[in-house]
Parts: structure tokens; sequence; C-alpha cells
């Protein structure tokens, strides 16, 4: 049997990198892909390629009636919500001296509160559905701080404890519905794409990245799809509130 | 063994304290004034006693960092200690029930006016006069054990507080990688006997509501605001000059190890 037989999942962020990844590994499996994204035209493509299980719906993150409109398209296509994965987000490089306050806001915005709206918005339809799994992409950023990373590690680490706050509440409230984080490293993807261009030093943008990880090279979304489609699936039923490393052994 | 006298230990060094009018910030303001520090008690309203120079400061507000920085360097003519004290519980919200105007409420106050307050401490710091001692400076970010862990307040604070906690760790690897010699390092409180127990003392009394929130702590009861001001005081001074981008939790053992079901903070 698919390991995601039937479960429907919303997914932010979802034509292209992470999102993407894990939106055809959850076709693969079985299940349903709701595509949400700023990028329509990607976000189309995308729900094209991978056929009628799979559906896009434009999504703006900071905007709460977005998020409750991308739920209600979910549930009207395909009948329930199973499966939530916040991967949406925006990683800019800037330290506690160069950062503006509206830069701090508009990271933390997309980043935290855009996480905090999808957990927010997919709740009730889950609760709808039996239940279901929510995961968070936070990043190794949001374990360990970064001099030239600060918003974006600020943004990560309320991800992070937003994620066991969501979890908590959930099992509390005995909804069925879990929450984890996700915290890859560097993953091969357009948001890291300006790092692969600046040269450090006698290295190139992408050597001096790799050389950050144990395993001497950047991650694959697949890699980070892999877990994910765990986390999404009834394999996991036992894991909430916990944090999903997946960065070749970078925080090790 | 022969204890240094520590009683002059911060003599000559000033200090801002936000939310410094009431609670932890009264209570650690005090002790870095009987350290030998000038303080700065920057707040909102003044409190009814302190050590300190009054100075109204909103931390949301980046024109009042402005003013503020503006007028402590007029004044003391230095900066070395920088506490990130002030914010709020925003009141009780879940996942469910939180507005996106509480969540934002919340994040300005405890994350935006932490990120603002580092920010501006560092170039206070900087701008320690000529013919001065180099500043030898440290800043203190006031998180709580919610920014470790997910049951120990409302959504919005959790978060706010997870932020904080990181952020201390990126201002700290810029400030040593930029040879400032400021360090920064967050602290995680467990229930402290302050008026952001207001309402839970309002709706049970004051003796009942601590010993309630005493029964979630491994050790038995809530914290006095001083004994953070102790741990503040420890990383403000030089006796903590190898900590750097750490997390502190003073909490009475709570996030050492499992929290009872039952003992989950209510949302």
């Amino acid at each position: 049997m698919p390991r995601l037989d039937g479960k429907v999942v919303l997914l932010s962020g979802g034509a292209s990198g992470i999102g993407a990844a894990t939106a055809r590994m959850v076709v693969r499996e079985g299940g349903k892909a709701v595509l949400a994204d700023r990028d329509e035209a990607k976000g189309r493509a995308l729900a094209l390629e991978l056929g009628t299980a799979a559906h896009f719906v434009p999504l703006d993150v900071v905007q709460e009636p977005s998020w409750q409109a991308a739920v209600a398209a979910t549930t009207e296509r395909f009948g329930a919500l199973h499966g939530l994965l916040n991967a949406a987000g925006v990683g800019v490089r800037n330290s506690i001296e160069d950062c503006t306050l509206a830069e701090y806001r508009r990271i933390n915005d997309i980043n935290s509160l855009g996480t905090f709206l999808g957990c927010k918005s997919a709740i009730a339809a889950m609760k709808e559905s039996g239940g279901g799994s929510i995961v968070n992409i936070s990043s190794v950023l949001g374990l360990r701080g970064a001099a030239y990373a600060m918003a974006y590690s600020a943004s990560k680490g309320a991800v992070r404890t937003l994620t066991k706050n969501v979890a908590l509440h959930c099992a509390q409230m005995k909804y069925n519905i879990r929450c984890n984080s996700v915290h890859p490293g560097y993953i091969d993807t357009p948001m890291i794409a300006p790092r692969l261009e600046q040269n450090a030093g006698n290295m190139t943008g992408r050597q001096s990245l790799e050389e950050l990880h144990p395993l001497g090279r950047l991650g694959r979304p697949e890699e980070v799809a892999a877990m994910i489609l765990f986390l999404l699936s009834d394999e996991s039923t036992f894991s909430t509130g916990s944090e999903f490393v997946c960065d070749g052994g970078l925080t090790a | 063994m022969v204890l240094a006298d520590m009683s002059n230990e911060l003599s000559g060094r000033v200090a801002i304290v936000t939310g410094g009018a009431s609670g932890i910030g009264a209570a650690s303001a005090v002790l870095l004034a009987a350290a030998g520090a000038t303080v700065i008690v920057a707040d909102l309203q003044d409190g009814p006693e302190g050590p300190g120079r009054f100075v109204a400061h909103d931390v949301a507000s980046e024109d009042s960092w402005k003013s503020l920085l503006a007028d402590v360097l007029k004044r003391e003519g230095r900066l070395d200690i920088m506490v990130n004290n002030a914010g709020i519980s925003g009141g009780p919200g879940n996942i469910e029930t939180t507005t996106v105007e509480n969540w934002q409420q919340v994040q300005a106050i405890n994350s935006e006016g932490v990120f603002l307050g580092s920010k501006y401490a560092i170039e206070g710091m900087k701008k320690t006069g000529p013919g001065k001692p180099a500043s030898k400076g440290s800043i203190v970010n006031i998180s709580s054990i919610a920014g470790l862990v997910g049951g120990a307040g409302p959504t919005a604070y959790t978060a706010a507080k997870g932020a904080v906690r990181l952020l201390s760790k990126s201002v700290a690897l810029y400030c040593a990688e930029q040879k400032y010699d400021i360090r920064c390092n967050s602290v995680h409180p467990g229930g402290v006997d302050t008026a952001i127990f207001n309402p839970l003392w309002q709706a049970m009394g004051h003796e009942e509501g601590k010993a309630f929130i005493g029964t979630r702590h491994p050790i038995g009861r809530m914290s006095e605001p001083g004994e953070l001001g102790e741990v503040i005081l420890f990383l403000a001074s030089d006796r903590s000059s190898f900590m750097t981008g750490t997390e502190i939790a003073a909490d009475g053992g709570i996030t050492a190890g499992l929290m009872r079901r039952s003992l989950l903070a209510p949302s």
C-alpha cells in the first residue's frame, strides 16, 4: 500500500525547492498534493505535471484570509485535509548591525507569522478530517545562530518553539493532530542560489557551503522530502513536538 | 579559598535595564547598582523605588531607542551592560485563538524590542568615549522557558521567546567575529513572582497562585525576582567573561526533565 494512501496534503512553498520535491513524493505515495505558492506560473505548471492528484492554489502566507481560502480550496477539491507542510520561507543574510527593523519584521512575518497562520488555518479542517500531521520547516539555524543570518535565525527559532506549542495544544485537546519541525542544513534549492554565486576567499560559494557539512556536500531537496514524508505518514504517529534534523552532520 | 571582593566589580560601568521599574528588571537594577554600576531604568512608567535614573522608554519604538541611547551617551558617556528584559505575556492565546493582532503586538515588544535593544546596545558600546576604558560589553536578553519548550506559555509568547533565544546566539557570534569585546547571552526563567502573573493572582489569590505555579517546578516553588537578578548580574559581570551565545535556564528544574501532562500550562 502506498505510504500516504488517500491523504490530502497542503504545501506552502509547494512550487519550488523542498515544497516541490515533497509534492512529487506525496503524489507518488498515493496522496493528494495541493501546491500553495505565490509563484502561480511555477505552481500551476507543477500541478499540471503531477496530474489529477495535484492542485494549485495561490497563497500569500502572511495574509490570514489567503490561508483560509487555500484550506477551503483544498477541502473543496479533495474532501479533507490530513497534512500541512509549511515550507514557504525567505532566506536573507544580515547581521544585528545592518538589519533594519522593517527587514527584521518582513523576514519574521514570512517565516514565523506565515507558519503560525498555516497551523492555525489547518487545524479546524484537520479536526473535521479525523486528525492530521503538520510539518514546519525550521532550519539548522533554528538550532544554532549565525553572525550573518540574524533575522532568519530568529524567525526559525520562533518556528521551533511554535511547533512544540502547537503539538502540545493539539495533544491536550485530543485532536489527533501532530506537529513537528524539520531542520535542514543547506539544501540545493533556489533559496540558496545567490549564496552559490558568492565566492569566499579561495573557495567558490558552493564549496564554502559544502564545507560546513561533515558529509561534504549540500543536501538534495528529495532528502528533506523523505523526512517530511515520514512525518506526514502514519509511520510517525508517536512523534509530535519534536525536532527532525536533516543536515549532513552540520549540528553534530 | 579567598573570594574576591565583588562589591565594586561593576564600578564605572553603565547599564540599561529595560522593563527596569518592576519584576526581574527592578531586581537586576538593584543588584547591578549594588555592584557599583550606574543604572538607567528604561520603562514605560517609573516604579515606586529603584536605584537608577529613570528614562521613559518604549522598547517597540526605534525612535525611543535612538533618544534613549543619545541621552545615556550624553549623560553617562558610555554603555557597558544592556539587559533586554521588557516583555509582555500578551494574555492567553493558543494556536486556535491567537489573533494576528495579538501575535504582532507580542512580537513587537518581545522579539523586535530585543532586536532593537541588541542593535542599539552594540552602537552604544562601540561609542564608548575616548580616554575611557574599553567597553567589556555584555548584552543579557531575557527569554523564557517558553523559548525552550512548547508548553510553558501562550502561542505568540512562545514563538517570540524562541526568536530571542536564537537572535542572541547570532548577536554573540557576530560580535565575536567583529572582535567587539561584547558578549550576548539569553536567560530563560521559569515562573517568577512578578506582575506578568497578575491575572492569575487576581483569579486565585497571590499565595494560592504562587503555590499552584510552584507545583510545576521540580524545586517545588516559583522563583523570586532577585534569583533571576543574580543570574543577570553574573552574565553582566566579567565573571562570565568566557560565556557568549549560551542559554541559561533558571527555572527550578522544569526543563531538566519531563513535564507531567497534567501540569502543562493551560492555554
